[in-house]
């Protein structure tokens, strides 16, 4: 290797970017390679060009699959940030508070959504509110423990500072234990974010055919029992884009946000 | 070499009835001040101090001896257990009226990571409800004190950490106080930006009416820079000695190297091992 050569290929950006995207490439490849060399049948593994026709062919289809899981994933996710941080306000203000609600909190995180999406679907008429809902309850609760923790982690310096300058209870909230809590905020973020996908999926399963779903677990389902493999991997492979869509968005996010002052997202 | 005569100020109206008698010229009075924790520790045992306007007084003594919690409660951030501290005569710190106000600069730099220099500098006035108009050339004229003002609109990780204290003596000075209270400020810092920084605030109480209370465990420092040296020792916290340091109003870099300086500095630290010998 030319020494000009290596400083381009250890770029950071050319490492994050181009190095996984390389990598991907090649198990492509590999994979298209090991489908026609074997000759694997597609109702078993479908090589990268069969799911590739097959998001064309069924793209309308998939696309509003997509969507309606979308949808459900941004309100539950929506939600959670508000409810969850609204918890997280309310369980610092005092300790009491937090020691009764804390609990309960870890009872919903600790349940599995699987065994409670099938009640939560009875109970509501609408199935696309039982879905949220269901999505939400995943995905809360890296939102409340992490807000927690980040309202919580206030240098104490600063709040003698802010109590030697006689600031109320209100200015220490805005201008100390907001920004003190972002970085952990973003954090829960990027979890939640994933949960909230997760969870849409997993209540669409649970749901089942029964639902007036057309998202796109009622897809994977409905490819499973037609055995229509390329369908299954193609609405897959849209799941996975989606969650690292959101993942990036919120790490976006917290770049934007934190660019200028935090260990984290400084280099 | 024992001098607990603690000069009562002139005995005004403002006086409380039953104490020393205290007033606007008494910017802090500790009278037998205690201080216990709830494990049983005794923190402080029965320290009476007054500290006279204009004064830059030093709180000289080994960790553990309280210096740090006698300046919190001279702060009003920390309660004694028994005995009172006056401020101006009053009983609290609050509402700062003209010629009585106070500011403290902590053991780090303590700045908000996510806010500009200049916005840090800002908070206290901030927090008064001071409006921007306002507040901006006090926080520029603050910055420019400290030799700061090319740097008010970066964020404090860009700073050093010399830079970083200079921000959060601005800070302090913003309010324009009249009593300042430091606790080893420059304690975590090296010699030369320490001795640099320790004459650039000489020359500031120099140079303004400012009543500085400044906590420290070096002698130089101690000696250096005031004009009153309160010896304290441990377990219990007390003060051990109250000395005045003799020496000129202008004290430059070859002070320290005088030897009316390093007689006083063999002074105290004969005071010092004297009172901890036996703990140390």
């Amino acid at each position: 290797m030319s020494p000009s050569f290596t400083p381009w290929l250890r770029h950071p950006t050319v490492l994050r970017i181009v190095s996984p995207l390389l990598l991907g490439a090649v198990l492509l490849s590999l994979w298209q390679l090991a489908c026609v060399a074997w000759k694997v049948p597609v109702y078993l593994v479908p090589s990268p060009a069969d799911i590739g026709r097959t998001l064309v062919s069924d793209g309308p289809m998939l696309l509003g699959a997509l969507w309606m899981t979308l949808k459900i994933t941004f309100f539950s996710f929506a939600l959670a940030v508000l409810i969850g941080t609204l918890a997280a306000f309310v369980f610092v203000q005092s300790r009491v508070l937090e020691a009764s609600l804390f609990p309960y909190a870890i009872l919903l995180q600790v349940t599995p959504v699987v065994a409670v999406a099938p009640l939560i679907i009875i109970w509501c008429s609408n199935t696309t509110l039982a879905l949220v809902i269901c999505a939400t309850l995943v995905a809360i609760f890296p939102i409340i423990a992490n807000t927690v923790l980040g309202l919580r982690s206030v240098n104490p310096g600063l709040l003698n500072l802010f109590r030697l300058n006689r600031a109320s209870r209100w200015q220490v909230l805005l201008r100390l234990r907001i920004p003190s809590a972002l970085p952990c905020f973003f954090a829960g973020l990027r979890i939640a974010s994933g949960l909230a996908l997760i969870g849409a999926v997993v209540a669409e399963f649970v749901a089942g055919t029964g639902g007036t779903g057309a998202g796109l677990a009622y897809q994977i389902l409905q490819a499973g029992f037609q055995l229509n493999i390329p369908r299954l991997f193609a609405a897959l492979l849209l799941i996975a884009l989606t969650g690292v869509a959101l993942f990036s968005l919120m790490a976006l996010l917290a770049r934007l946000s934190l660019r200028n002052w935090h260990e984290s997202e400084l280099g | 070499m024992l001098m607990q005569t603690i000069t009562p100020a002139d005995a005004r109206p403002q006086a409380l009835p039953g104490t020393d008698s205290v007033g606007v010229q008494t910017p802090l009075f500790a009278n037998q001040v205690e201080k216990t924790y709830s494990n049983g520790t005794q923190a402080l045992s029965r320290v009476k101090l007054a500290i006279q306007r204009g004064e830059f007084v030093s709180l000289l003594g080994p960790s553990g001896c309280g210096k740090s919690t006698l300046l919190k409660m001279f702060a009003g951030l920390e309660q004694p257990s028994a005995g009172h501290v006056r401020w101006w005569g009053k009983d609290s710190p609050a509402s700062p009226t003209q010629g009585q106000s106070l500011a403290m600069v902590f053991q780090e730099a303590t700045l908000m990571p996510w806010a500009r220099v200049s916005d840090n500098v800002r908070l206290p006035l901030d927090l008064a409800g001071v409006p921007k108009a306002q507040s901006q050339p006090k926080v520029d004229a603050a910055l420019a004190l400290v030799g700061l003002d090319r740097f008010s609109q970066v964020y404090p990780r860009e700073l050093s950490g010399g830079m970083q204290m200079r921000a959060s003596i601005a800070r302090a000075l913003a309010t324009e106080p009249n009593l300042l209270l430091m606790d080893e400020p420059f304690g975590a810092l090296d010699e030369f930006t320490r001795n640099k920084l320790d004459s650039d605030l000489r020359q500031l109480w120099a140079s303004r009416d400012l009543t500085v209370v400044f906590v420290t465990h070096s002698i130089f420092e101690a000696v250096y820079l005031s004009s009153r040296v309160v010896v304290m020792g441990a377990r219990p916290g007390r003060v051990i000695a109250d000395i005045e340091i003799d020496g000129p109003l202008e004290r430059d870099e070859a002070y320290r190297t005088s030897p009316a300086f390093i007689e006083q500095c063999a002074r105290l630290s004969r005071l010092l091992a004297q009172a901890n010998g036996d703990i140390c």
